[in-house]
C-alpha cells in the first residue's frame, strides 16, 4: 500500500513538468481606486480604442461605477461625438483592420478575464524592436504578434539582449532609445490601463464581493436557526 | 358544524386527490433509518440544485439567444445589462459544477454504504440513468455560452462518434447537423437543454425516489431496519422522514449554501474551473484552442480516453468506465452492506478506487504528455480492476459481525466543541500590558501546534487500523 502510493506520487510529480515561459510581472490590480480605473479609462481612449472595441460596457456605466458626472465622462473621457448610451466601440472598420494588420483587431471586453491581468501588463510591456516583424516589433510574452506597439513613444524603444550567465544563455529586455515617460510612470500607466481592463471584464465585480458579506451573513444565521431547530426536534431520538 | 369555504374547498380537492396518502406515504410515515450521517445530505442537496439549475435556468432563457452570432453577446448582455442578470448566470454556473460535487458525493456514499445492493439495485440503476441524463445535459448546457472551450469541447466529444466503425461518420454528421459544430448544432442542444434533458430528468427523479421509497432508505450500519418492529408495525429504528430529516436537511442545506454563496460572490470562475479562461473568448471556427480540456466533472472520464491509444478503444473505454457502474451491483458479490463491517480488501479497493478517480480527474485537466499519459494507463487500469476484479476480491473478504440493530455514532457537531479544545489552548491575550491584574483576565484561544499533531497522528492512525 505504501509503496504504491510512493510510486504513484513520484510518477505524478514527473507527468507534471512545468512547462519553461517567461514569467509574468505582477499587476497591482485595486478596484477601490476609482481615480487609476478613470486614468485607465483616458489611456485606453487614448491609445487603444483606435482599433480595439470594449464593445459589451458603455460610457453610462463608466460614469455610474465611477460616480462621475455623465457630462465628466463624455468630455475628458470619451472620444468626441460619443453618447453617453454608447457601447464603447472602436471607429476602425473589419475590412480595412485586415488589410492593415491582417486581422481584426479583437474586442478587448472579456481580454482580462480570458488572460489575466498579470499577462496584459506583462504583455504590453515586453515589445522589442525586431526588424524581421512586418510591424518592426515582436514581443517577448506573445511571440510573433499582429500588433505592433502603441506605447513605442512612451515607453521608448526595448531591445532584447541575450548575456551568456553560468546558469546559460539570458535574455532581458533594455530600454535603447528612451520614450516620453521614466519607466516608473510607464509603469503606472500600464498598470492603470490594466486595472481599467479588469474593470471591464466584469463591472459587477466589486458590486458582488460588497454584497456577498451580508449574504453570508443571512446564510450564517440561518443556519444557526436551522441546527437549534434539528436539535429541538431531534431532543428525544437516542 | 358549519365549515368555512377554505376548509370545504380543501375536503373538496382532498375527496378527489389522494395528497395526505402521499404526503403520509413519503413524508409523515416514511420510516427512515435514525442512524444517517452526513453523507446523507446529499440526496436532498441534489434535489435542491436540480431546482436551482431549474430556476435559474428559465429566467436566463428570457434573454439568451440560440444563435451562433448571438450567444457569446446575449450571455455578457445577461451578466452587464439585465437587472441581477449576473446573479443567475453564476447561480446556473455554479450550480452546474456543485450538482456533479454533490452527486459524486451522494454516488460515493453508496459505495461505502452498499446502498447499490439487493434489495436496492433498481434505486442504483435510476440514480446510474440520473447521472448519465446528468452528463448529457451539463454537455450541451456548455455549448450555448457559444466561447471557444465551448465550441472545441463539443467539437471533440461529437468527433468521438466518428470513431465508431461503419456507421461512425454519419452519425456524428447527424448529432451536428453539420460538417463542423456550427449554428444548426448549437439551436439542437439549446432544445435538448431546456426542454428534453430536464424532462428526462425529472421523471427520473420521480422514479428514483419511488423506488426508493418501496424498499426504504440504507443506513450507515447497513442493516435492515424492518426486520424489528413494534406492535404498530413501525421498524424501531426508524424516525419519521418528516419532520425529523426535513428539520435535519435544513441544517444541511445551510451549510451547503454558505459554500455556495462564497464561490458565487467571491470565486465564481473557482480559478478557471468552473468557468474557464478560454471560454471569454467568442468561438472562433478557425482558430483551434492550444490546449481543449473539458470542464472539470469530465476530466476522469477524457483521461481515460486519452489513456488509450486507439480512438474507438479509448471511446469504448469512456463509455465502459460509466457503464461498468451499473453492473456494480450484480459485481459485488459480498451480502455485507456498510464498509464499517466489511473487509479491509474491499476497503483498500474503495481506496484505491478514489485515489485513482481523482488524479485522473486532474490528469484531464493537463495536456497529455507521455510521462502523463503512461500515469493515466496505471490508473485507468486500476479504475478498471476495482470493478471487474470485485466479484474475485470480494469473496475473499473477511467481513465482521453485522449488528442486528443500528449503532450510535457521535456526529460531527457533537465532536466538534473537544475537537476545537484540543487543537487550541488558552493564552494571554494582551502580553504587552505587563500588571498582575491585566495578566490573568486576558485570556483568548489560540491554535496549538502540540494539539492539531496529536489530532492529525489519531486520524491517521485511526485511518490506517481501519483498512484492516
Amino acid at each position: 500500500m505504501k509503496n504504491f502510493l510512493t510510486v504513484s506520487l513520484l510518477m505524478l510529480s514527473l507527468a507534471v513538468n512545468a512547462s519553461e515561459s517567461v514569467k509574468l510581472d505582477h499587476a497591482d490590480i485595486d478596484l477601490t481606486d476609482k481615480v487609476s480605473l478613470l486614468r485607465g479609462a483616458k489611456h485606453f481612449v487614448t491609445n487603444c480604442l483606435g482599433c480595439h472595441s470594449i464593445k459589451h460596457i458603455r460610457y453610462l456605466r463608466i460614469a455610474k461605477d465611477m460616480e462621475v458626472d455623465e457630462k465628466l465622462i463624455l468630455n475628458d473621457i470619451a472620444p468626441l461625438g460619443a453618447g453617453i448610451y454608447d457601447q464603447i466601440h472602436s471607429a476602425m472598420n473589419k475590412h480595412d483592420a485586415e488589410k492593415w494588420f491582417g486581422i481584426q483587431p479583437p474586442d478587448l471586453s472579456l481580454v482580462a478575464r480570458s488572460r489575466g491581468a498579470d499577462w496584459l501588463y506583462s504583455y504590453l510591456k515586453s515589445y522589442y524592436t525586431d526588424s524581421k516583424r512586418p510591424f518592426g516589433v515582436n514581443n517577448r510574452i506573445f511571440q510573433d504578434t499582429a500588433m505592433p506597439n502603441p506605447f513605442w513613444k512612451l515607453q521608448g524603444e526595448q531591445e532584447a539582449v541575450t548575456r551568456k550567465t553560468i546558469y546559460g544563455d539570458h535574455t532581458e529586455l533594455e530600454i535603447e532609445e528612451p520614450g516620453t515617460l521614466s519607466e516608473k510612470e510607464f509603469d503606472l500607466m500600464v498598470n492603470d490601463l490594466v486595472n481599467f481592463l479588469v474593470y471591464v471584464g466584469e463591472p459587477v465585480q466589486l458590486e458582488r464581493r460588497q454584497m456577498g458579506k451580508y449574504v453570508l451573513l443571512f446564510l450564517s444565521i440561518f443556519f444557526v436557526i436551522g441546527y437549534l431547530l434539528k436539535k429541538e426536534y431531534w431532543k428525544d431520538i437516542h | 358544524m358549519k365549515t368555512n369555504w377554505f376548509t370545504s374547498s380543501g375536503n373538496w380537492v382532498l375527496d378527489r386527490f389522494p395528497l395526505t396518502k402521499l404526503w403520509n406515504d413519503h413524508m409523515a410515515h416514511y420510516y427512515a433509518p435514525k442512524n444517517f450521517n452526513f453523507w446523507y445530505f446529499f440526496g436532498s442537496l441534489a434535489l435542491l440544485v436540480l431546482v436551482n439549475q431549474f430556476v435559474t435556468g428559465i429566467l436566463l432563457t428570457m434573454n439568451y439567444k440560440p444563435d451562433a452570432k448571438l450567444a457569446f453577446d446575449s450571455v455578457e448582455y445577461i451578466m452587464r445589462d439585465v437587472h441581477w442578470g449576473w446573479l443567475i448566470r453564476y447561480m446556473h454556473s455554479t450550480g452546474a459544477s456543485a450538482f456533479f460535487i454533490v452527486i459524486y458525493l451522494h454516488m460515493f456514499r453508496s459505495l461505502m454504504y452498499g446502498s447499490f445492493k439487493h434489495p436496492r439495485e433498481l434505486v442504483w440503476i435510476f440514480g446510474m440513468l440520473l447521472f448519465v441524463a446528468l452528463m448529457a445535459e451539463a454537455f450541451m448546457g456548455y455549448l450555448l455560452p457559444w466561447g471557444q472551450m465551448s465550441y472545441w469541447g463539443a467539437q471533440v466529444i461529437i468527433s468521438l462518434f466518428s470513431a465508431i466503425p461503419v456507421i461512425g461518420e454519419e452519425l456524428s454528421l447527424w448529432v451536428r447537423g453539420d460538417y463542423v459544430v456550427s449554428d444548426a448544432t448549437l439551436n439542437r442542444f439549446f432544445a435538448f437543454h431546456v426542454i428534453s434533458v430536464p424532462l428526462v430528468l425529472v421523471m427520473l427523479v420521480f422514479l428514483h425516489i419511488v423506488a426508493l421509497h418501496e424498499v426504504g432508505s440504507n443506513n450507515p450500519d447497513g442493516i435492515d431496519i424492518k426486520k424489528y418492529k413494534n406492535e404498530k408495525g413501525i421498524p424501531l429504528d426508524g424516525i419519521p422522514f418528516h419532520p425529523y430529516y426535513t428539520v435535519k436537511d435544513i441544517a444541511g442545506v445551510g451549510v451547503f449554501l454558505i459554500f455556495f454563496a462564497t464561490i458565487i460572490f467571491y470565486m465564481p470562475e473557482m480559478g478557471g474551473y468552473f468557468l474557464e479562461h478560454a471560454n471569454f473568448i467568442p468561438a472562433d471556427p478557425l482558430k483551434t484552442p492550444e490546449h481543449i480540456a473539458p470542464v472539470w466533472y469530465f476530466t476522469p472520464f477524457y483521461a481515460i480516453l486519452r489513456a488509450i491509444p486507439d480512438k474507438f478503444a479509448g471511446v469504448i473505454g469512456m463509455g465502459g468506465a460509466i457503464v461498468v457502474l451499473f453492473l456494480l451491483p450484480w459485481l459485488d458479490r459480498n451480502p455485507v452492506r456498510s464498509i464499517r463491517y466489511r473487509g479491509g480488501i474491499y476497503k483498500k479497493a474503495l481506496l484505491m478506487f478514489v485515489i485513482s478517480f481523482l488524479v485522473l480527474g486532474y490528469l484531464g485537466t493537463q495536456p497529455a504528455t507521455p510521462s502523463a499519459t503512461i500515469v493515466a494507463r496505471i490508473f485507468t487500469a486500476i479504475y478498471f480492476g476495482f470493478f471487474l476484479l470485485m466479484p474475485i476480491y470480494t469473496r475473499w473478504e473477511k467481513t465482521k459481525p453485522v449488528p442486528t440493530r443500528t449503532t450510535e455514532h457521535h456526529s460531527i457537531d457533537e465532536q466538534l466543541p473537544a475537537l476545537l479544545e484540543e487543537i487550541t489552548e488558552l493564552k494571554p491575550a494582551t502580553s504587552e500590558i505587563d500588571h498582575v491584574v491585566f495578566r490573568s483576565s486576558f485570556f483568548s484561544r489560540r491554535p496549538n501546534p502540540t494539539g492539531i499533531r496529536h489530532v492529525l497522528t489519531r486520524f491517521a492512525k485511526k485511518l490506517v487500523e481501519s483498512l484492516d
